[in-house]
């Protein structure tokens, strides 16, 4: 296929991926922000809910320092601001754009979805929402990616362009967990350093919600939220979709389908494997021993390198 | 002005024998129904995208054509001497083209002042003595067609380069089969949906090489382009890579689409693209959205491009006044299809003819297209017949003018109820090396205002469904 077609549809999808990651964390910061003080909730949840969509430096520099961010602020800059490049607003609108230029690789379906969603964008008024019009945003954002989610895995051929397509979503829904696990990495200590108490629940719970693994978590481990079981969750559960190691497990196998339908390996397949080789057979402790922190900061760099080889060896 | 022929009801008002069926559907279904109907194929239109520009508008990036609900229907036999006639034209065209760009017979035999050739802003002297395959220019071809009365079809125009408009024939299909299949079930209709496969097996047919499967592609400017969802709607309904003109280069003469497998060689490109930006190293320097070396290939003969390079030589509206001639003098026939009269500002006679009587005639610049730049006598005001009169009178040959047509109308759904409007008609004719292909039916625009003669879809004009009945 065209380079410019597959290179569209793999950032088609991550931004796709990227807004429906930033309405989550706007859900739990606001949910953050509304619990007392008393009970776990803290005065900066909202710069943190900045520092987790990796835009800190943007925000900074038009709003000042992140101790001091508000609701209004935050909200607007990460749900609809036109100079934020990632803001939701703009990831639709790049993913309309991409769309548009790549419309005979997506089904009829998934143009729809994607159409239709900017279209939608524009019946939300252009001012401070009120906070049933943004519970309305949320959810819409959230409905958007979850139907394009839907249509691609229905109606796609299972062929190179599929597998560009899910590329993108695994290396940013990677990219996600990564980062708000960098944000919390703090509040998750490993089982013998356990001090936390019941001031720190809420914020573990809220790094379960800001993934949709809460059920999951009970499900998974039939116990109460402990840090560590958190950082389990997120990092090696492979039964959890949005985990580090289930994304790198859907991602290899993609890169390895490209590679082999093309007949030729590369960097791409090679790196590929050996993140995952390093998310496989490992205990949490493990990783606790080593430093979750460090561990963390080197997998964000090792998954963009990963964007950066796909983009070489296939995209341009 | 003669009285305007209306294609469903004569001056007495009675029904012609075609339209019976739908005249009365019409006047049972409740006017609220309509209505509803044609949001709902706004709506889909919407959805779908299937949107176009408008240059020269700030936020009007992507604008919908108004959609009339009414289909406009022609019978079999109407559609038999369309039919013979476009492939006749077209045919004529081709000859054209290749004279032009070959021996000249035709400037040799005096049939046409050589100015029209030499000095034609879109004549390609690169050309002379390029074979092409099958010695075809003009493979996908839209001709203008309006109509006058019962048995008078003229020819209004004939677009060679990249005539636009075929995806709105096949989506307006679309959409009619999904809103009223109702009406499907009271009329045998003959498909248009043919069309794609048509249009590949015209492509496939004009491969440089036999030997293997061509590599068939279209080249678009891009998403800015005003055409760039129809382009996009052909790549898919032909199953061919849509490329830009970063997504090709050349090497050793030879053109290639940059892949995610690495190069791949390119046979047939369907371009969507004005010669002047096909490529930079031959035309406009400027040009980003072409390939450089993109000529040396096709001069090679490594690579097909349809049309061919410099096809506008055949279509302005200076040689359109030549067209009887030009059919006469390479077939040997007489024009099944007319043309309009034209009186070409560049004789002195015309000239006069044309100044004397501006008020009731269509002036028209030689080069212009999509109603823009063109003068409708009967409703413009003093100023703006003085200002072409000056203008006329200042450059007489970039001037034709004709008769203002009686177009015929044919009902309309508008804000007060089903109404006449005018319409005109693009089919589209497909010349491959096997033979000429075209589908039944075609564009038919409509002025939505009431009165208007301007169907441009850039000067508020809409679409219809056009349906040639199969018995």
């Amino acid at each position: 296929m065209l380079s410019r077609t597959a290179d569209n549809l793999y950032w088609l999808t991550r931004y796709v991926e990227r807004a429906d990651c930033l309405a989550r964390i706007l859900d739990v910061s606001q949910r953050l922000a509304y619990t007392p003080v008393t009970y776990g909730g803290s005065t900066n949840e909202w710069g943190s809910a900045v520092l987790s969509a990796g835009c800190a430096d943007l925000y900074t520099n038009r709003y000042g320092p992140l101790e001091e961010a508000t609701e209004e602020n935050v909200v607007s800059f990460l749900a609809f601001e036109a100079e934020n490049a990632s803001s939701i607003r703009n990831c639709f609108e790049v993913a309309r754009t991409n769309a548009r230029s790549v419309r005979t690789a997506l089904t009829s379906e998934m143009w729809d979805v994607i159409n239709s969603a900017w279209i939608e964008l524009r019946n939300f008024p252009n001012r401070p929402l009120t906070r049933d019009e943004l519970a309305r945003f949320l959810a819409f954002v959230k409905e958007t990616s979850l139907r394009f989610d839907g249509a691609t895995f229905r109606t796609m051929l299972r062929n190179d362009a599929y597998w560009f397509a899910r590329s993108g979503v695994q290396l940013e829904r990677a990219d996600n967990t990564a980062r708000i696990l960098d944000v919390k990495y703090h509040v998750l200590l490993p089982e013998k350093e356990h001090v936390g108490g019941p001031l720190d629940y809420f914020q573990w719970t809220s790094i379960l919600r800001s993934v949709s693994a809460l059920t999951a978590f009970h499900w998974v481990y039939r116990d109460s939220v402990k840090p560590w079981l958190v950082a389990d969750l997120l990092i090696l559960n492979r039964q959890m979709p949005r985990s580090l190691a289930a994304c790198y497990d859907s991602l290899a196998r993609n890169l390895d389908d490209i590679a082999g339908a093309y007949g030729r390996q590369g960097p791409s397949q090679r790196l590929g494997r050996s993140m995952l080789a390093r998310l496989t057979n490992r205990s949490i402790e493990d990783i606790f021993q080593t430093g979750l922190h460090e561990f963390i900061s080197e997998f964000i760099s090792d998954n963009n390198k990963l964007g950066a080889e796909i983009t070489e060896q296939y995209l341009t | 002005m003669r009285q305007t022929f209306d294609e469903m009801s004569s001056s007495d008002g009675t029904v012609r024998p075609a339209y019976e069926t739908l005249s009365q559907w019409l006047s049972n279904v409740p006017q609220d129904v309509l209505a509803h109907r044609r949001k709902e194929a706004e709506f889909i239109f919407r959805r779908i995208g299937i949107t176009f520009a408008v240059y020269g508008e700030q936020n009007a990036q992507e604008r919908l054509i108004p959609f009339d609900i009414v289909p406009r229907i022609l019978t079999k036999e109407e559609w038999v001497q369309l039919s013979k006639g476009l492939e006749q034209r077209v045919k004529a065209l081709n000859h054209y083209i290749h004279d032009v760009y070959s021996k000249r017979e035709i400037l040799k035999a005096g049939k046409i002042p050589e100015e029209l050739v030499y000095k034609n802003p879109a004549f390609r002297p690169e050309m002379n003595g390029q074979r092409v395959p099958h010695d075809l220019y003009v493979h996908i071809a839209g001709i203008d067609i309006v109509r006058t009365d019962p048995s008078t079809f003229y020819v209004l125009e004939d677009n060679a380069r990249t005539p636009s408009g075929v995806s709105y024939m096949l989506e307006n299909r679309e959409i009619m089969l999904r809103l009223f299949p109702e009406l499907f079930s009271m009329y045998k209709v003959a498909p248009v949906e043919n069309y794609a496969d048509d249009l590949l097996a015209t492509l496939r047919s004009l491969s440089p090489h036999s030997g293997h499967e061509p590599n068939v592609v279209i080249l678009t400017p891009g998403i800015y382009n005003s055409a760039y969802y129809e382009h996009s709607f052909l790549a898919d309904k032909l199953g061919v890579d849509l490329v830009e003109g970063r997504d090709l280069f050349v090497k050793d003469a030879v053109v290639y689409m940059r892949t995610t497998e690495g190069p791949k060689r390119v046979d047939v490109i369907y371009r969507r693209l004005d010669d002047d930006f096909l490529d930079p190293l031959a035309f406009r320097r400027d040009s980003v959205l072409g390939v450089p070396g993109l000529m040396s290939a096709y001069q090679a003969g490594n690579v097909t491009l349809t049309n061919a390079v410099g096809t506008g030589v055949a279509d302005d509206k200076a040689v359109y006044s030549y067209m009887p001639e030009i059919i006469k003098f390479y077939l040997g026939e007489e024009p099944i299809l007319p043309n309009v009269p034209t009186w070409r500002c560049r004789e002195p006679d015309h000239l006069k003819y044309v100044l004397e009587h501006l008020p009731e005639l269509v002036v028209k610049e030689v080069h212009g297209s999509g109603g823009y730049g063109m003068l409708v006598g009967p409703t413009a005001d003093k100023a703006q017949i003085e200002a072409f009169r000056a203008k006329v009178s200042a450059t007489p040959d970039n001037f034709i003018a004709q008769p203002t047509l009686a177009l015929s109308t044919c009902p309309t759904l508008v804000e007060q109820g089903v109404a006449p409007r005018h319409v005109d008609l693009r089919p589209f004719i497909l010349s491959g090396s096997d033979k000429v292909r075209i589908v039944p039916g075609g564009l038919t625009r409509v002025a939505m205002k009431e009165g208007s003669l301007v169907v441009n879809s850039s000067q508020g004009g809409g679409t219809k469904d056009t349906w040639v009945l199969d018995v």
